[in-house]
């Protein structure tokens, strides 16, 4: 009688969490409501004087360098994501497939770049790029962005292939098949899933980062947070309350696009 | 065969994982030993002890109080607020939908959200606004430029970290479990505090993490809205960084932030449970993780 009751939901939850769930989705959303409901506001001030897209106006036409910004992180996100999906792919196959010496502490230390605070990353690369008299230019901006996306390809691509069954690469080699031909028509496909959700996962933070993008960043090198940064330090603006509905709905439209993306890896 | 390839493919990731951050931390430790340029900053290839002696002062160590205090507390709140929202969510007919209701903030720009509350809170903020307009103050509050409000952003940016690894541990759970406690008797809080809690622990560790570890290394939150009573260790890095131009001074603080926020983990990982199985929910926390970004 109790068996169809596991992860139904058919079972009414208690008032409690219900609150609790009501007041965590107002929390995290009414700023959002309030920086769209502002967007279309006439005045400068954040009190209402009626509605106007005068902002959006701006934001589209008179913001040269929020949308050179923009341009640079495009670039960074999408060339990071492609080095760092294909050394992350190449890594995850390899630490996953074969046994060799430090196999395991690779396996161990590719992840501790995740678990550092960002700040003592940008830090390091500060200093490191310094050091080594690299000037700080986008360029050390995309080396910066591949080191903290290469751990996270990594795992979304080691956990892919944790589903996959050997003996099919077993198979692969007894029919014949050479190294070459086993990766590209055996391993690849099969791990193509999460390689896209590693690039995915990649470009986004990406486009996200802030903390170690300012350290590595040089003049004439600004991100599109960067530039928002630059923005609200002086306070509120209107055409960042357009910007940022913007953004979200670029955020809904992705998030809905990928809503298989997050079934998959939330509930295999 | 598989000896021979296996290093091969691996090749790239430890080279440039070495290259661009064992190197670069390895860069930081040495420079916290080393002696500060005294006109220009940078470093003279001197050791010195300098650099850790400088971090005994009681300026320093209010700062790192300050930073323990806005971790923790963040910390706690977001895991209160977090369980039972994942518990909900897991349980919902629409937890799909809830997930990606969850997700959305969470992707949305980290400055745009610390922004959303400059323009509720600040001094021209709505709340100003709206307060003065029904004549209840003369002048504006200052609600922002405290540690108060750098403890409130940190809870609404980081929170879904908290939510994500708990619905998905929670999510798993054999809710029929509870029925059966409650069958033989026990109590609703009874049922939740020793048959859920004790199996969702995994969830609440990797909760704790993944809120603590960005919380404790803050930088851009006290930044941008917090005052010089709410800076965190994170600010003095960077202030010794770029403006001080005291680098012994910046690493030794890396080398002290790092080491705290590993003791930390390491400590609460050997409370929680026993080392390997930390490692175990520390692997599939960080799957969970990047999870969430999965999103987009």
């Amino acid at each position: 009688m109790k068996l169809d009751l596991k992860n139904t939901g058919n079972k009414p939850t208690g008032k409690f969490s219900l609150g609790m769930f009501t007041l965590v989705i107002c929390f995290l959303y009414m700023p959002l409501m309030i920086l769209i409901v502002y967007s279309f506001n006439e005045s400068r001030m954040m009190s209402w004087s009626g509605f106007s897209l005068r902002w959006y106006n701006s934001l589209f036409f008179e913001s040269k360098n929020l949308w050179r910004s923009f341009g640079n992180s495009a670039l960074i996100a999408v060339t990071s994501a492609t080095i760092s999906t294909i050394i992350g792919t190449l890594g995850a196959i390899g630490l996953y497939w074969y046994k060799f010496r430090f196999n395991k502490t690779i396996k161990v230390a590719a992840f501790v770049p995740m678990l550092i605070p960002e700040i003592i990353m940008g830090v390091s690369l500060l200093i490191f790029f310094a050091g080594i008299k690299l000037r700080l230019s986008l360029f050390t901006i995309f080396l910066a962005h591949t080191t903290f996306n290469i751990p996270f390809v990594l795992m979304v691509v080691m956990a892919r292939l944790e589903e996959f069954d050997f003996s099919i690469v077993e198979a692969a080699y007894d029919l014949g098949a050479a190294e070459l031909q086993t990766l590209t028509k055996v391993i690849l496909p099969f791990a193509m899933p999460g390689i896209i959700s590693g690039f995915l996962i990649a470009v986004t933070l990406s486009l996200e980062d802030f903390v170690i993008t300012f350290f590595v960043s040089g003049p004439g090198s600004s991100t599109l947070p960067l530039h928002i940064f630059s923005m609200i330090r002086f306070g509120v603006s209107p055409v960042i309350n357009a910007l940022s509905v913007v953004m979200i709905a670029g955020t809904v439209v992705l998030a809905v696009l990928s809503r298989n993306v997050i079934k998959y890896m939330f509930q295999k | 065969m598989r000896k021979k390839y296996g290093p091969l493919y691996v090749t790239p990731l430890t080279v440039w994982l070495a290259a661009f951050f064992v190197i670069p931390i390895s860069i930081i430790v040495y420079y916290s030993f080393l002696t500060k340029r005294p006109a220009t900053g940078g470093v003279i290839h001197q050791f010195s002890l300098e650099a850790y002696t400088a971090l005994i002062n009681p300026l320093i160590f209010r700062i790192a109080l300050n930073t323990f205090w806005v971790a923790c507390v963040s910390t706690v709140i977001m895991i209160a607020l977090a369980i039972p929202t994942a518990y909900y969510m897991a349980r919902s007919k629409y937890k799909n939908f809830f997930l990606l209701l969850v997700i959305i903030p969470f992707l949305t720009n980290f400055l745009i959200r610390i922004y959303a509350w400059m323009a509720i809170l600040g001094n021209n903020g709505i709340l100003n606004n709206a307060l003065a307009s029904i004549g209840l103050i003369d002048s504006h509050i200052q609600f922002l430029y405290n540690v108060n409000a750098v403890i409130l952003l940190t809870v609404y940016t980081y929170l879904p970290f908290a939510i994500l690894p708990l619905y998905s541990t929670i999510e798993k759970f054999d809710f029929s479990l509870l029925e059966a406690a409650r069958d033989l008797g026990a109590t609703k809080l009874t049922a939740m505090l020793r048959i859920l809690f004790p199996n969702i622990r995994a969830g609440i560790t990797t909760a704790v993490l993944f809120t603590f570890i960005p919380a404790f290394g803050n930088y851009a939150i006290p930044q941008i809205i917090g005052d010089a009573g709410s800076y965190m260790l994170g600010n003095v890095i960077a202030r010794e960084l770029t403006v001080t131009r005291n680098w012994p001074l910046a690493s030794s603080l890396s080398v002290v932030l790092t080491t705290l926020t590993t003791l930390g983990v390491l400590l609460f990982m050997r409370f929680n449970r026993s080392a390997t199985e930390g490692a175990a929910a520390m692997a599939a926390a960080a799957k969970r993780r990047q999870g969430m970004r999965a999103a987009i």
